[in-house]
């Protein structure tokens, strides 16, 4: 079977794309290409870069933190790695890694050959390393980076100790507004993609969850980037000609800032976790093997997310004096939202029963997810209760809460898709022991790490500190464990990148048995996908036992996405003619 | 019959569980030294149950599948192809509905007993924040016992100030025990946060506005009081202490503490920034911390506190 001799559909050779083994592979990855599947790839690449760069700083952080007392690094330098490492794994790696997947999987699930603005996309992808470049260049600015948290809340933001023009605030705010017109033009091309470029017979209620989520998350990124981008100009002025938006002497106001913040950062959480949530929704199905429970409700679910999303703001200004009208408002919104997340929860749940279970690395991290994503959702509603949220507000609660569901929950459902597309864009399976190590380490990792910070916060640890009072040193020293934990835990999973990339068993065009159709492709999938020849979309997604096809002509489209890799593959070979 | 058996069985059991995690709510807390403290605290173990049924009662079913429904291996058999029940997915919207408004209902219910926030008056900045709180009178609802203070809370870069309206300034908060007090929160420069974690209560002090505040502490000790929001450098050391005493107790510690000088207070802040500049102003930028406020009584770095 793995062979990496280069034996491939003529289709496929003609993809610029990577395909293990074809010369030059590499070098495609460095330039302006228009192809969704080299941008796929180039964001979840260098994200993944990032994710290190971001965890060094958390291992650095967890280095302070492990004795009470600011003694490995200067308390202003804790401050720089905190803001640095929240914005370096929020911005360079969660949100570009799942435009990542927005990328690879959105044309082949929905038969369309690429993005509707090729050029766009790249155009979007190619912001990306420009202002993670602006970011790691603050590092080395006289002065450091910013050091006022990822929330940037002036006055604090607008100090600027030295005076000077450039410094770590100001390329931050100039990094944080490019990134978001790259997410704009993101956002206006994969719904555009969603839109208008289905394959025939894929109506609404036919649409692979991922989808559905992709639409429901990258609408909240339209309506809500466009307000921050408007906080964030205000704060540059403030910060760089003396304006006085947020400033109390000139009668600015800092709390407008916070409006203008949470507006957009409140459901921008929702746009990292709704395409983990269609994630889910994929893999769950495949591998219990079984249809995807009341996918409608899940389908519909997604747009109550993104509608409550943009409403329950204002539960991170509980404490800032906002008036009791509001706060209960805003409590009863925000709790509101567990209930289209629990429907998706409970979805999942009984997808799962019954099912015939296969523990592939892909599911565990997808079961591990779940699980603890049941706990933080837990933790959200006790975070929505005022009265609650007033004690453990801004402490090491919301930050284990956070963890529990950007870490435990979403970064587990990145990697269970890389493990479940891997072969998909790679021709190439990844090594399930290693994966399973990676499995094990990450959870035991992750939940020593984040599950200690509730008990630190509810006994009154805030949470931004560099040194703490000693009655929280236990919670700190276990927590410091699982995050050096979860830094081995990176070595097997790289391992596996790589080794599986150059040298991974062969695989085949649906090694998981899944109904989809991304698997109706050759692994890695041609160029544009399915090019002249759609398939006609007969019924819904995850028809797992129900005996029914998926498109019109399924067998065909499956001979042909097995013919490759041709056995000998000769210049005069043509492509494979449908048979009639 | 034995599948129904099943069920009432796991329920007992996740009720009972339930329950002890409740009882083991106390022991993740700091000791309530507020009024409010018992009512946050009642709130959180109610959410600690619920939550404790639903997350063992979910991860029991995932736990079962996983245990009792794996494929072996090469087995390529589907499972039961179930697409949905409407009658579940209605159960399991209207649920959680139920429950998140019973959660909303006491949550609005407490937040009218507590009605800790006062009114909010914005200025511009520092200065005449100072001087609004300073002309401050007390806005008690005549029926309570009549509320101690104004107290002013003033927020630095990085210190806590204290003015009584008696007139004595300290750098650690001494409250009567049992006495609603009401406090002006004031910032000179950023944003902070007042929190004290046994009294389970936080707010935010603003920059350009004066918050009027009041709270009740109702147990004698001496507990941590920190800065929760953050400000820069030296955000963590930007603690001190509450100490609450008996009423004759606080009545001598005004007395004693109105005949000491004002000097300027111990604290941390400065330390850790004299430290920086000796090794030469390593680290990244931060503004310098404002003088210690000068105060009849200082911090003491030796006290220790219970919470
Ligand atoms: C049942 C669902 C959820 C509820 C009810 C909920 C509730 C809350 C509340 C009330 C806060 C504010 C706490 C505070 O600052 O005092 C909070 C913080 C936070 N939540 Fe959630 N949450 C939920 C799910 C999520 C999800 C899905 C994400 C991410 C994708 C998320 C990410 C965050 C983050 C990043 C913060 C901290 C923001 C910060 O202060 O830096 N939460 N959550
Ligand atoms: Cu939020």
């Amino acid at each position: 079977m793995s062979s990496t001799s280069a034996s491939f559909d003529p289709r496929v050779l003609r993809a610029p794309h990577p395909v293990p083994g074809a010369p030059d592979n590499w070098k495609r990855f460095f330039t302006f290409n228009t192809d969704a599947k080299v941008i796929g790839i180039q964001y979840i690449a260098l994200a993944l870069f990032f994710l290190l760069v971001g965890g060094l700083l958390a291992m650095i952080m967890r280095g302070e933190l492990i004795t009470p007392p600011a003694d490995l690094v200067d308390p202003s330098v804790y401050n720089g790695l905190y803001t640095m490492h929240g914005t370096v794994m929020l911005f360079l790696f969660l949100f570009p890694i799942l435009n990542g997947f927005n990328n690879l999987l959105i044309p082949p699930m929905i038969g369309a050959p690429d993005m509707a603005f090729p050029r766009l996309n790249a155009l979007a992808f190619w912001l990306f390393p420009l202002f993670g470049t602006i970011l790691m260049v603050s590092f080395f600015v006289p002065g450091g980076p910013s050091t006022s948290g990822w929330w940037a809340y002036p006055p604090l933001s607008t100090q600027n100790p030295l005076g000077l023009f450039v410094n770590g605030q100001f390329l931050w705010i100039l990094a944080v507004a490019l990134s978001g017109v790259s997410s704009i033009m993101g956002a206006v091309n994969f719904v555009t993609t969603i839109l208008r470029m289905r394959a025939p017979g894929m109506g609404w209620f036919r649409l692979p969850i991922f989808c559905w989520t992709a639409v429901a998350a990258q609408v909240i990124q339209l309506v809500g980037l466009p307000v921050l981008t408007g906080g964030a100009v205000m704060l540059l002025f403030d910060l760089s000609f003396g304006t006085s938006f947020y400033q109390p002497e000139g009668g600015g106001d800092p709390m407008l800032y916070q409006h203008f913040f949470w507006f957009y950062s409140h459901p921008a959480v929702y746009v990292m976790a709704l395409p983990v949530f269609g994630i889910f929704s994929e893999l769950f199905p495949v591998y219990a093997r079984k249809p995807l429970f009341g996918y409608e409700f899940v389908a519909v679910a997604s747009f109550g997310i993104t509608f409550l999303s943009l409403i329950v703001w204002v539960h991170h200004m509980f404490y800032s004096g906002t008036p009791q009208w509001m706060r209960n408002l805003f409590m009863a919104t925000t709790m509101l939202i567990a209930v289209p997340t629990g429907i998706k929860v409970f979805a999942w749940i009984a997808t799962l029963w019954r099912g015939r279970l296969r523990l592939t690395t892909a599911m565990l991290f997808c079961l591990g997810g779940l699980i603890n994503f049941i706990f933080a959702g837990i933790t959200g509603v006790m975070l929505a209760t005022v009265p609650v949220d007033i004690h453990v507000g801004n402490t090491y609660f919301v930050v284990g809460h956070f963890h529990y569901v950007i870490f435990n929950t979403l970064t587990f459902g990145v990697f269970a898709a890389i493990y479940h597309w891997f072969p998909k864009f790679t021709g190439r399976l990844m090594y399930e022991g290693l994966g399973k190590l990676h499995f094990v380490l990450t959870f035991v990792g992750s939940t020593l790490n984040f599950l200690p910070m509730h008990w630190a916060g509810l006994m009154g640890m805030p949470r931004r500190v560099a040194s703490y009072d000693p009655e929280f040193a236990l919670a700190n020293v276990l927590a410091s464990l699982g995050a050096f934990l979860l830094g081995v835990a990176m070595i097997p999973f790289l391992l596996n990148l790589v080794s599986s990339w150059a040298r991974g068993e062969r695989a085949s065009a649906n090694p998981w048995q899944a109904i989809g159709l991304e698997w109706l492709l050759p692994s890695p999938p041609p160029l544009e996908n399915f090019e002249e020849d759609v398939p006609t979309v007969l019924n819904g997604p995850y028809g797992y036992g129900l005996n029914r096809p998926l498109v019109a002509d399924e067998a065909r489209y499956i001979a042909r996405a097995n013919a490759s890799p041709a056995p000998t593959p000769t210049p005069a070979s043509t492509p494979r003619r449908p048979e009639p | 019959m034995t599948t129904a058996l099943w069920i009432v069985l796991g329920l007992l059991l996740d009720g009972a569980l339930s329950r002890w995690m409740v009882a083991q709510v106390p022991h993740w807390l700091p000791v309530q030294a507020s009024a409010a403290a018992p009512h946050v605290d009642a709130l959180f173990a109610l959410e600690t149950g619920i939550g404790t049924f639903l997350f063992v009662g979910c991860v029991t079913l995932i736990l079962i599948t996983v245990l009792f429904r794996r494929a072996p291996k090469y087995d390529m058999v589907n499972g039961d192809p179930i697409e949905g029940n409407l009658k579940l997915e209605i159960t399991w919207t209207l649920l959680p509905l139920l429950i998140v408004a019973l959660l909303t209902w006491q949550g609005i219910r407490v937040n009218t007993t507590l009605a800790t926030l006062g009114g909010k008056q914005r200025v511009s900045g520092g200065t005449e924040a100072m001087a609004v709180s300073a002309a401050a009178t007390t806005t008690g609802t005549g029926a309570l016992a009549a509320p101690y203070g104004p107290v002013r809370v003033i927020a630095r870069q990085w210190s806590w100030e204290f003015v009584y309206p008696e007139g004595v300034r300290s750098a650690e908060l001494h409250l009567p025990v049992d006495q609603p007090v009401q406090l002006e929160l004031v910032s000179l420069d950023v944003l902070h946060g007042f929190y004290v974690p046994a009294f389970r209560l936080k707010q935010d002090v603003i920059p350009g506005s004066v918050i009027a505040y009041r709270l009740t502490p109702t147990r004698e000790g001496r507990y941590r009081l920190r800065d929760s929001l953050f400000s820069g450098a030296y955000f963590a050391s930007n603690q001190t202490d509450v100490v609450v005493e008996s009423a004759e107790g606080f009545q001598t510690w005004l007395r004693e503490a109105s005949k000491q000088a004002p000097h300027p207070s111990w604290n941390p802040a400065r330390e850790l920034h004299e430290r920086r500049l000796r090794r030469g102003d390593q680290g990244w930028a931060t503004v310098p911390p404002a003088p210690p406020p000068l105060v009849n009584v200082g911090l003491d770095p030796q006290a220790s506190h219970e919470a």
